[in-house]
């Protein structure tokens, strides 16, 4: 056991001792530095000699220095705007999420004010502020994420500080811009509420040391507030019917633990799969003790040929799977708090699935399916409906930084019918673009 | 039995960490971002480096998915060589971001950005993307030019010979040798493209600025009206009537763009289309830079001579 606790340690601290060095050291590195800088500016300058008899261009010496788009930070700032029609007059009950359209004609559902740089040499920071205009002309503003990344932890760890989008599935971190439909995904609203599932918290991450790429990270979070539907928000009324309770944080079991693991295979030169599998464990506030239970798997793979034009041609696919255990505890209907709810666990799963085909440079096809259950319980949320969705859209990408989409939606809430809406999007972007992760 | 278990995990735990920090094996692992980058770091390092590149051959650079398999590559990776001039923007802040790597980062020994000390061509002297997708430090295609991938080649072995100083010796052998190459071979490639000099080229993205202004040739026009835009038939037909007002008569493509557009173009104006890859081993026999480089040398002469 003591030969195992020495074999730990020496595996903590000899990465840490491979990046230190002696003084001694230091300074012989750092003369080699200056006499190596030395020659290379003497080479640039014979070099700008030769060039100079055949350039017609006098052109500027490149330095290792900041980026013109960026100098200490770069910024960002993306606008999408939503414009269409739907058989339903109230569209917000239909398009539930906070970033899709709201009403018959035009909606501001998301600007994005987008800031990021290196803090320091250990920190980056990130953040995002959110505009919005609601159905009501009304401006809405809100930090919706600004947080700390490590970039020097030893042993292959992360850690992220801050307010931050949950890493739970494969759309719940991603930006509205990002997304390939004018939508949020029915059963990521349902579980996740209106604006995902994000919080105030630490993540901390692991890249472990395999062949192939197997990220595992885990996240605790404050589980009150808005964005954490399923927990302690102050909408879950909505979910299980009854007068919210208030719960203090008594230790780690009130807080949101999320855990999740993703791994990813080339599975030839040209197709890659990527593999998760989530979870998310905390407090609800229907009763004092009672907790919700959230699973979810994630898969995306993707086919681009070797010599793809900007991109294009490409097929993708991708699916999530999630279900929820929500234990509502005896509670009072909150419309008429004499009557009494029993305590039931309210059952929920959904998934939804989406392909996307590349057609030819900047123009993309899609077409996504959407399935939603939730159980039989004593009190009859419209939230949880078993409903069914299909979304063909079209997208046109005149240049990385604008698009244009149009999109179909055929809705079948159960129990209230049938819908079709039909939407278009464009989005600009100016400033800094934001490298897109696979 | 407890004991047994915790025992076992600690041990696992323990290789696992010590796997995690260190450079294992004697060879350097150098991640180029390009294949033409990872060409010069396999002549500079020789038998003491180990090296992979991001991109594929044919791919565009400025597109490649930032997988999560190069997160890996880069985890282990003990330099990188990125070209720089933001050419590699769109997708390899990323990687980095999530490589947790601080022998690669930013500033450290082993971050080679390439264009440092290149001189840069078509820097513009404002940013406005109306002007298409301009690179605000330049035109980033400039290893086309054989006298700038000699300050890359000197960029490398500065850096290789810091991360590792006991083989600084063979990393300054090679570029030497290295460089007495390149002064030959650019030597030979003038020579040969001697005769057509002022030949007047069309190309289909700004990919051969460098290549021209080392090699004397005039370029005319590109396919795409602005970098990054895709060609639209009015802006074609202009070129169409400028190739046709000046005779121009080659157009040299890259196997990432559209073919068909330039055949198009080609057959109204009798020109040829001449596949330019600018990536080693992009075609067979085209292993390292000075071979893609013969390789189209050979192309271009073959066609500017058939066009005559």
């Amino acid at each position: 056991m003591r030969g195992s606790i020495l074999l730990c340690a020496i595996g903590l601290v000899a990465p840490m001792m491979a990046q230190a060095q002696t003084p001694q050291k230091r300074d012989s590195l750092a003369k080699a530095d200056s006499i190596a800088r030395a020659d290379s500016i003497a080479l640039v300058r014979q070099l700008e000699k030769e060039l100079g008899q055949g350039s017609s261009d006098s052109g500027s010496v490149a330095q290792n220095g900041p980026r013109a788009t960026g100098g200490y930070m770069n910024i960002g700032f993306v606008t999408l705007v939503d414009a269409g029609w739907s058989s339903e007059s109230d569209v917000g009950a239909l398009e539930r999420g906070d970033h899709d359209p709201k009403v018959r004609g035009f909606t501001m559902p998301n600007s994005e004010l987008s800031l990021d740089g290196a803090v320091d040499p250990y920190f980056k920071g990130f953040s995002n502020i959110v505009f919005k205009i609601g159905p009501d002309g009304e401006t809405g503003v809100e930090l919706e994420e600004a947080y700390l990344l490590t970039t020097s932890l030893p042993a292959n760890l992360q850690l992220k500080a801050g307010q931050f989008f949950t890493e739970f599935g494969r759309q719940n971190p991603q930006h509205p811009h990002s997304w390939a439909f004018v939508d949020q995904p029915l059963i990521l609203n349902r579980i996740f509420g209106p604006e995902g599932l994000r919080s105030q918290g630490l993540r901390l991450s692991w890249l472990l040391p395999t062949s192939f790429y197997t990220e595992a990270m885990v996240t605790v979070a404050n589980s009150l507030g808005g964005t954490t539907s399923s927990f302690r928000s102050d909408e879950s009324s909505e979910i299980h019917g009854g007068v919210l309770v208030s719960r203090d944080v008594e230790g780690l079991k009130d807080m949101l633990i999320a855990p999740r693991i993703a791994t990813s295979f080339d599975l030839t030169e040209t197709q890659t799969l990527l593999l998760g599998a989530s979870a998310a464990f905390g407090p609800n506030n229907s009763g004092p003790s009672a907790r919700t239970r959230i699973y979810g798997v994630d898969g995306y793979w993707k086919w681009k040929p070797a010599a793809a034009q900007a991109g294009f041609p490409f097929l993708s696919m991708q699916a999530e799977a999630l279900t929820r255990r929500y234990d509502a505890a005896e509670r009072a209907l909150e419309q008429s708090p004499d009557v009494t709810l029993p305590a039931e666990t309210l059952k929920d799963w959904g998934t939804y699935a989406q392909v996307l085909w590349g057609i030819k440079p900047r123009i993309v096809a899609g077409l996504r399916a959407d399935w939603d259950k939730g159980d039989a319980a004593v009190f009859d949320s419209e939230l949880r409906r078993n409903r069914f969705r299909v979304s063909p859209n079209f997208t046109w990408y005149p240049t990385e930084f604008s698009k244009f989409r149009m999109q179909y939606n055929y809705d079948d809430r159960k129990g209230l019918g049938s819908d079709h809406s039909l939407w278009f999007q464009f989005e600009f972007l100016l400033g800094a673009h934001a490298a897109h992760k696979f | 039995m407890k004991t047994m278990k915790l025992h076992r995990i600690a041990t696992i735990a323990a290789i696992v960490l010590a796997a995690t920090g260190s450079t294992a094996g004697a060879q350097l692992r150098v991640v180029a971002t390009t294949p033409d980058l990872a060409s010069f770091a396999r002549e500079i390092g020789g038998g003491a480096v180990n090296v992979t590149a991001l991109a594929k051959p044919t791919e565009d650079p400025h597109f490649v998915d930032a997988k999560p398999s190069h997160i890996v590559t880069l985890n282990r990776a003990d330099v990188l060589i990125e070209g720089g001039a933001e050419l590699e923007l769109g997708w390899l802040p990323p990687l980095l971001e999530n490589s947790r790597n601080a022998r690669i980062a930013a500033g450290a020994r082993g971050r080679v950005v390439a264009s440092t000390g290149i001189r840069m061509l078509e820097v513009p002297s404002s940013f406005d993307r109306s002007k298409g997708d301009v690179h605000s430090l330049g035109n980033p295609h400039f290893l086309m030019d054989p006298v700038d991938a000699k300050i890359v080649a000197r960029n490398i072995a500065d850096h290789l010979a810091q991360v590792d100083p006991k083989n600084a010796a063979i990393y300054r052998a090679n570029l030497a040798k290295f460089n007495a190459r390149i002064d030959a071979k650019t030597a030979e490639w003038q020579k040969a493209l001697a005769p057509y000099r002022g030949s007047k080229v069309v190309t289909y993205h700004k990919d051969f600025v460098y290549f021209a202004n080392r090699f004397g040739l005039n370029i005319v026009e590109e396919l795409e009206p602005k970098p990054g835009i895709s060609p639209s038939p009015s802006h074609l037909a202009r070129v169409i009537g400028t190739m046709k007002a000046q005779n121009a008569r080659v157009i040299l493509v890259q196997p990432y763009q559209n073919r068909r557009t330039a055949e198009t173009v080609a057959r109204q104006t009798g020109a040829k289309v001449l596949d330019m890859p600018q990536q080693p081993g992009a075609r067979p026999n085209t292993g390292t830079y000075v071979e893609m480089m013969d390789n189209l040398v050979v192309t271009l002469a073959n066609g500017l001579r058939g066009a005559k």
